[in-house]
């Protein structure tokens, strides 16, 4: 949740080194609830509010993207199968799920989760406050 | 610029929400939407549930028939497990999408001793969603009007209604029950309304919509005059079932879910209407529960269309399929939100400032927040806290004091910890 009228600081969270050995570590700094994602040498940060129903939605699992396998020659689909090289974030309340990277839905990219500016500050793991 | 370093206190980690969460923790976000928005208002849930399967024990060891009783203990020991002598099918309950959603099916952490870990979860739910009551339901029995052997439902019943009543009940005045009535034997029916019809804690009667069963039927007519006679509504519960022929075309737990819980009440509005039962039963009361409110106006506009042109076939009728239909409650779960012109009108048709009733169906994963409601951009303050709370108290008779904590009271029993 965004405290309106606040101008914006910079906090560090802690070294990047120690941070990127988790997935992800969802923090409330003084009252504002972030979720932040490390992946292979990637990192994000969304605010922990589901656009759905405002739920904690950092606070869900992580989990592989679902497909569709489909068969370009044919049309055929042999099923669903998991996509292990993506990231998905699932809103614990009811299952919204959001790129870890991009913060889109998986069906409808209209559907977004709220970016948090995250750096790297001498070595260091810098979030953008507003 | 050199980032802030700021005090370590004020950085606190927060967990993830599983399957060992302490409700207060998963629901933490619909207090703060409570302390925002209707920490004033008087909320009334009128369906939530009961993961009967962790105190399925209980409800059996109150089998009256000793037969099924023996039978549903020695289940319970061996295979069978938590769903002895149901026919819910574990392998296709796909709720909790693959485990991605982790309430439905959750253990309470931290009951303390000597407490009822159904009656602690339930209270804490209440408080955390800011309820002044709560009306509860079964889960896994949703299914058995579809059960093969009708006396397994009706000995289910007994027990279940008996463990409800007599056991969670008692043990805190918000909680509130319907008496499951096992449909499919009339006699018993009547038998249970009879039994609960002036018990202090039961609002009303319920039948689980999913079945095969004509409830225009004579069979039932002595049971509705005795319901009517009562004064307490009748609700039809829906829910799904993937054995049925039409529904097994279906290869995805969404799609199958998404129209089977609007197929059976739609079914059964259709038959009540066309029979004539709001003229034969005028002063019986029903309710239709959790099957979201988009069918309501494809019905009404379908009913309407269909009578105007085949009007012998409803001759008992004296108005239009929609204005009985306006007349009758329904429950706001799961309540479609994507297209809030639709909403708007739907709720104009249904008439929902006086005949919607707030329900959160919580545990279950397609559960919703008070905030569903409070949200609405189109709702004037009063039609809020009529669906929220005020519709109910009037059709149940509840006392609008006050009975939920204030928000920030719930916030401040979990420092830290959500
Ligand atoms: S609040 Fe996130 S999925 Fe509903």
């Amino acid at each position: 949740m965004t405290k309106a009228n606040t101008p914006p600081r910079q906090v560090s969270i802690g070294t990047y080194e120690g941070l990127r050995t988790k997935e992800r570590v969802v923090l409330d700094i003084d009252g504002q609830s972030v979720g932040v994602y490390f992946l292979g040498d990637e990192i994000r940060a969304w605010h922990n509010t589901c656009p759905h129903s405002g739920g904690p939605v950092c606070q869900g699992k992580t989990v592989a993207r679902t497909l569709q396998a489909v068969d370009a020659a044919t049309g055929k689909s042999p099923g669903l199968t998991l996509d292990r090289s993506s990231r998905m974030i699932v809103c614990p309340w009811h299952g919204f799920e959001f790129d870890l990277l991009t913060g889109i839905h998986a069906v409808d990219t209209k559907t977004r989760l709220r970016p948090v500016p995250v750096a790297v500050v001498d070595g260091d793991v810098v979030l953008t406050l507003g | 610029m050199r980032p802030t370093q700021l005090d370590k206190a004020r950085i606190r980690e927060l967990e993830e929400i599983g399957t060992r969460s302490d409700t207060r923790d998963v629901l933490a976000r619909a207090t703060m939407q409570a302390k925002r928005d209707y920490d004033d208002y008087f909320v009334v849930d009128i369906d939530a549930h009961v993961s009967e399967d962790h105190f399925w024990g209980e409800v059996i060891e109150l089998i009256d028939n000793e037969y099924l009783r023996d039978l549903g203990q020695s289940q319970l020991r061996s295979f069978a497990g938590n769903n002895a002598l149901l026919n819910i099918v574990p392998g296709l309950s796909h709720q909790s999408v693959g485990g991605r959603i982790t309430h439905q099916g959750r253990r309470e952490p931290d009951v303390p001793q000597g407490e009822h870990p159904f009656v602690v979860a339930a209270q804490r739910s209440m408080d955390a969603m800011g309820l002044d009551y709560q009306i509860v339901f079964p889960s896994a029995m949703l299914l058995l009007g579809m059960h093969p052997q009708d006396e397994v439902e009706v000995a289910l019943a007994r027990a279940f209604n008996r463990w409800t009543v007599e056991r969670i009940l008692p043990m805190d005045e918000r909680l509130k029950a319907f008496v499951y009535l096992p449909f499919n034997t009339p006699e018993a029916c009547e038998a249970l309304v009879a039994q609960y019809a002036d018990a202090k804690d039961v609002i009303g009667f319920t039948v689980c919509s999913t079945r095969n069963n004509a409830i225009h039927a004579d069979c039932y007519a002595r049971l509705y005059a005795m319901i009517e006679e009562s004064g307490k509504p009748l609700a039809f519960h829906s829910g799904y079932h993937w054995g049925d022929p039409s529904f097994a075309q279906l290869n995805r737990f969404a799609t199958m879910h998404a129209l089977s819980f609007t197929h059976y009440n739609q079914i059964h509005v259709s038959n009540w209407l066309f029979n004539a039962m709001p003229e034969r039963f005028p002063k019986l009361k029903m309710l239709w529960v959790e099957s979201g409110l988009a069918w309501i106006p494809f019905l009404m506009q379908r009913l309407d269309h269909e009578v105007l042109m085949r009007p012998s076939e409803a001759p008992g009728m004296k108005r239009l399929p929609s204005e009985y239909m306006a007349e009758m409650w329904y429950t706001s779960q799961p309540m479609e939100r994507t297209n809030m012109e639709l909403l708007e009108a739907t709720m104009k048709v249904m008439k929902a400032e006086t005949q919607l009733l707030y329900s959160s169906d919580w545990p279950h994963w397609d559960w919703d927040a008070p905030s569903v409601i409070t949200t609405l951009p189109f709702l004037s303050d009063q039609a809020k806290r009529n669906i929220l709370g005020l519709n109910a108290a009037r059709l149940f008779n509840l006392d609008i004091k006050p009975k939920k904590p204030r928000a920030d009271a719930v916030l401040a029993t979990r420092p830290g910890r959500s």
